[in-house]
């Protein structure tokens, strides 16, 4: 099967083709207006919302919020509001009472005003707690309600869908080459930053900062389009880093644990050459930044996380197809398994390998577009790494569905904890999952023991 | 251009206290995996350790500074052995993810809401190093010169304790590495099983290197916390372990005097790569910056693109370092 | 018996399995003392399996092992080498960076320097270390090792470092000595020697058990040959007798492949 390296390798060509060629041809003529700098003004900002009998987020529009001397801003429908500032420093933000709506108030009437800092890094958020009358002021739930306990199931069960599909590839990785990749979590902050810039400036502009142009410019494209084309910008990556970087040190006979500290080296490389040209500001997607929830079930979940859920099932359930059923996904399963074996039987593995980095960096491009939701970030990848290693090792180091299971757990698990352990912490499950997942069973759920020293 | 200031601040750098705070992480890196073959990517976690061993027992135990020290010392010991117990069996590159694991959950325990009460969350601990600034013969807020060298008087004072601990340990570990007991960890990282065919209880000795190479990581983040007068969570980062590796690597692991030469390569190199980017004239740098994005703030993140780029190269071409040579890398071929 | 015949190792209803495969079944195994013993068979007879279990390097599913009449089953292999039993490698493991003269006095027991706390003091360990470093060079002598001396393990040849090996064993002073296919890979020249160095150890008081798939090479120095096939011991017997024996060359060949190789009639 010959799908994938003549294919990528086409649109890698294609897009630099373009890129290039826009930025020489237009160059010269490129006014500065169409150059728009990476770097944009500081802002407060916050979203007007209260909780209303049914339990169901309600976000009030035309609300009066400003800065002395500064400016100020009315809250739109979704109750976001930004008032933006020229500098870094302290400001003190006063909420305008009178023209919250009828039955509306202020958790705490004496708190009008809130003063933050804002940083050099990013817009500064802030909070006022609003109430209405129906609000049940002391909010006892107990902690283990139906109601709390599902919703944190739902989000469980997103983020291990997330989570999965940025640990197949690195589970791939292993199994055929022995490799743990550290950069993986690059190769998922990629997926992000591709998206965001396609969704703001579109193929043209994208490529064209790709190939050295100072700053991406142009229009946009829709943003499914957008995380489409950073999946496989994801493969593009995957397959260059093993072209590139891992083949040639394999045929030179660089050990293992030489190998893998490239992959940190590089991990760091590319996470900071990304800080370097994204910036270390957050930002959102063009579209569908914010939404509001939609409740079903006495459940919360936005109209893009649910989208985004189904597509990933949709995609791990093919992946599942596809290492079954095609000729491609045998041969890496076999390989993953026993890799003198596979080879002996005529397996290209050379050829299988470059398939696995490719088709988990799309994986992971993916992930970490969904990922990239709530904010888009140089780090993101590298935030959750370590959630990732926790599924991986759980579910089987080398093996597709232990990655799946383990992830789901992760994901279960984190959210779960949060009913015992401040929501701060949470993370910190994952970390404590991998390591007592690596003393008690060192193989995963689904791993062999001979994988292990 | 100042190129005045840049050397004087290179040189300066050359046996600064960064240097003498990595160096010494680097030792107990060297004897955890230059010596043992133990990889460790957890080093910052003991140097959190000591910081807030320090740290936590002045701001919330009350504790004598001095007697701070010791315990700081003590609580590193312990979070050796307890990571130790259960890990030394694993396979390194398992080693290398339960330790990076543990480190980062020290860092996240240490600035949650939660342990605020004991270390100060997110901000931290300050104040508690008084007592040793009260020793110092240098007047803290005065600046000496020596030749190209400068430094405040606070780090005079700082970087005389630092580099007699750091030679003092350096020797311990020669010798160590030296005896019988040196060459038994040699055995081990070239061959566990072979080692223990000759007698030697192996995971004993795994033990005692991750508690020794422990320790004396706790012992650089003390001084760390000490010559900044606060600890914070967040610096200790996996980023630091990384570059910490980086400088043991540059000098060549299972070498004496690596860890420091490294550290000083690093931070001369860093220091005078930044100064001289941002000392260039307005107008060069104004078209760097709009040309490759050099800004002010990009600057600072050269030395990390340098760290991956370093590691990633040394690690393909040059594992052994400055001082290994090619007889034992190609030893390292498998 | 009196003490001198009293086998030196003895190993009683010994198993192993390995997913539902038996690797080791042995019911009953007595090595005799001061004889060169050898462990024969078709690959995958369970030989070096057994031989790890026998160090300590893998534990038993069931089974007793005696080594001078106590229970050694379940014990680490560092503390085997205390009780004088020491074994080396089917992939030789030649220290790379370590020295020859490192290598061997590694192999010494009872180092005062291994301990952490004395190490740090020169004065004392010193003194044994020069002694360790005596007896070492004496045993380099015999191997004819004494040129690469101070050279890394690393830069030997692969029969060089088989010799190392073996002389880094007895090192340890060992009764009784266990190798694992000590002539693997070694040329011609090389294996004399060594063929002549295993067959003085008898006459030092020690006992040799080795692996082995050549059979000119278990002629000349086995006095004794235990044949393994599918984790069993199918024939015990001089190594005259073995090489007779229809169901050890059958088993090699695979003329009775799939029956009980213990129940076909010896010649």
């Amino acid at each position: 099967m010959t799908m994938s390296k003549s294919r990528w390798s086409a649109r890698l060509v294609l897009g630099l083709a373009l890129g290039a060629g826009f930025g020489l041809g237009g160059g010269a003529g490129q006014s500065a207006a169409l150059v728009q700098a990476v770097q944009e003004d500081l802002g407060v900002i916050g979203t007007l919302q209260y909780t209303d009998a049914t339990g169901a987020k309600v976000f009030i529009e035309g609300v009066e919020l400003s800065i002395d001397d500064v400016g100020g801003a009315t809250t739109d429908k979704d109750g976001n509001f930004r008032i933006p500032v020229s500098s870094p420093g302290e400001y003190s933000i006063t909420l305008n009472t009178a023209t919250l709506p009828e039955g509306v108030t202020l958790k705490d009437p004496s708190r009008t005003n809130l003063v933050v800092t804002v940083s050099e890094n990013a817009d500064q958020r802030i909070i006022f707690p609003l109430i209405t009358a129906d609000t049940v002021l002391e909010v006892s739930e107990s902690s283990f309600s139906v109601r709390r306990v599902s919703q944190l199931t739902l989000e469980g069960l997103k983020l291990g869908l997330y989570l999965a599909m940025a640990s197949i590839g690195l589970s791939l990785i292993f199994g055929t080459t022995g490799l743990v990749n550290f950069a993986h979590a690059e190769l998922i902050t990629w997926g992000t930053l591709m998206a965001y810039f396609f969704n703001i400036y579109g193929l043209v502009g994208t490529f064209g900062f790709l190939a050295g142009w100072p700053a991406p410019f142009g229009a946009g494209v829709n943003f499914i389009v957008a995380t489409g084309l950073a999946a496989v910008m994801g493969g593009v990556l995957g397959y260059v880093l093993n072209r590139v970087v891992f083949r040639p040190a394999r045929n030179s006979g660089v050990s293992l644990l030489a190998q893998m500290v490239m992959t940190i080296g590089m991990a760091i490389l590319l996470r900071y050459v990304f800080v370097y040209f994204f910036g270390s500001r957050y930002r959102v997607y063009k579209d569908y930044a914010s939404q509001r929830a939609n409740s079903f079930l006495g459940m919360e979940l936005t109209s893009r996380d649910a989208a985004a859920m189904v597509v990933s099932i949709i995609i791990l359930i093919a992946v599942g197809i596809g290492l079954n059923r095609t000729r491609t996904g045998r041969a890496m399963r076999a390989v993953s398994d026993n890799r003198d074996l596979a080879e002996s039987s005529g397996i290209n593995v050379e050829r299988v390998i470059a398939q696995v980095w490719i088709f988990g960096g799309a994986l992971a491009a993916l992930s970490g577009t969904f990922f990239g939701f709530d904010t888009v970030k140089w780090d993101i990848g590298a935030r959750i790494l370590l959630l990732v290693f926790a599924a991986v090792t759980l579910g089987g180091l080398g093996t597709s569905y232990g990655a799946l299971v383990g992830a789901l757990m992760v994901g279960i698990a984190i959210n779960w904890s949060t009913l015992v352990i401040d929501p701060e912490l949470k993370n910190m499950t994952a970390l404590v999952m991998l390591i007592l997942a690596l003393l008690l069973r060192p193989q995963g759920i689904l791993g062999q023991k001979q994988r292990i020293g | 251009m100042d190129w005045g200031f840049i050397f004087e601040r290179s040189f300066s750098a050359m046996i600064g206290p960064e240097v003498v705070v990595y160096a010494l992480a680097a030792v107990g890196l060297n004897v955890h995996f230059g010596y043992t073959g133990l990889m460790n990517f957890g080093q910052v976690g003991f140097m959190a350790a000591g910081a807030y061993g320090v740290g936590v027992s002045v701001y919330w135990l009350g504790w004598n500074f001095w007697v701070g020290i010791i315990f700081a010392f003590v609580y590193a010991g312990v979070l050796a052995l307890l990571l130790g117990l259960p890990t030394l069996r694993l396979r390194a590159d398992y080693l290398s993810l339960v330790t990076i694991a543990a480190s980062e959950t020290i860092r996240l325990l240490a600035r949650s809401r939660v342990m605020r009460p004991i270390t100060g969350g997110v901000e931290g601990v300050n104040q508690f190093a008084g007592p040793f600034y009260d020793l110092s013969p240098f007047e803290l807020g005065q600046f000496y010169s020596f030749g190209p060298f400068k430094y405040l008087g606070r780090d005079v004072w700082v970087l005389l304790v630092g580099w007699t601990l750091l030679i003092l340990i350096t020797l311990m570990v020669r010798q160590l590495m030296r005896s019988p007991w040196g060459r038994t960890l040699r055995a081990i990282r070239e061959d566990e099983d072979a080692a223990r065919a000759l007698g030697k209880n192996s995971y004993f000795y795994k033990m005692q290197s991750l508690m020794l190479g422990g320790m004396i990581g706790a012992v650089a983040g003390v001084l760390q916390v000490i010559q900044k007068a606060s600890v914070q969570a967040d610096t200790f980062n996996p980023v630091i372990t990384f570059t910490i590796w980086t400088i043991l690597i540059i000098g060549g692991p299972g070498r004496v005097w690596s860890p420091i030469i490294g550290s000083s390569i690093y931070w001369t190199l860093i220091v005078f790569i930044e100064n001289t980017l941002r000392q260039l004239p307005p107008d060069v740098r104004s078209t760097l910056e709009d040309t490759v994005q050099l800004s002010d703030f990009n600057i600072s993140m050269l030395r990390f693109i340098l760290v991956g780029l370093g590691l990633m190269l040394l690690a393909r071409f040059r594992p052994q370092g400055i001082f290994g040579s090619r007889e034992e890398m190609a030893l390292d071929r498998r | 018996m009196t003490d001198a015949d009293q086998p030196i190792l003895v190993a009683t209803g010994v198993v192993k399995t390995f997913g539902g495969l038996r690797a080791v079944d042995v019911e009953q195994l007595e090595i005799r003392r001061n004889k060169i013993t050898a462990l024969i068979g078709p690959n995958g007879a369970g030989k070096t399996t057994f031989f790890n279990l026998l160090t300590g390097f893998d534990r038993v599913d069931e089974g007793e092992i005696r080594f001078d009449g106590k229970i050694i089953t379940g014990t680490p292999p560092h503390r085997l080498a205390a009780k004088g039993m020491v074994r080396t490698f089917q992939l030789t493991k030649a220290l790379a960076k370590l020295s020859t003269i490192e290598n061997m006095k590694l192999g010494a027991l009872g180092q005062r320097g291994e301990k952490f706390w004395a190490a740090l003091i020169p004065g004392s360990w010193t003194k044994q270390e020069e002694e360790i470093e005596q007896r070492a060079d004496a045993i380099l002598q015999r191997f004819n090792l004494t040129h690469m001396r101070d050279e890394y393990a690393g830069t030997m040849s692969g029969g060089q470092r088989k010799l190392l090996e073996m002389a880094r064993a007895l090192m340890t002073d060992p009764r009784l000595v266990m190798l694992d296919e000590p002539m693997a890979g070694v040329n011609p020249a090389l294996a004399q020697s060594l063929l002549e160095l295993i067959k003085a150890l008898p006459g030092e008081g020690r006992t040799v058990i080795f692996v082995e798939h050549n059979m000119d090479v278990v002629q000349e120095i086995a006095d004794w040959v235990v044949v393994m096939a599918e984790g069993r011991i199918i024939a015990q017997g001089t190594p005259a007798e073995i090489k007779t024996n229809k169901a050890v060359v059958d088993a090699y060949l695979g003329a009775h492949h799939g029956e009980d190789l213990s129940q076909v009639e010896l010649t």
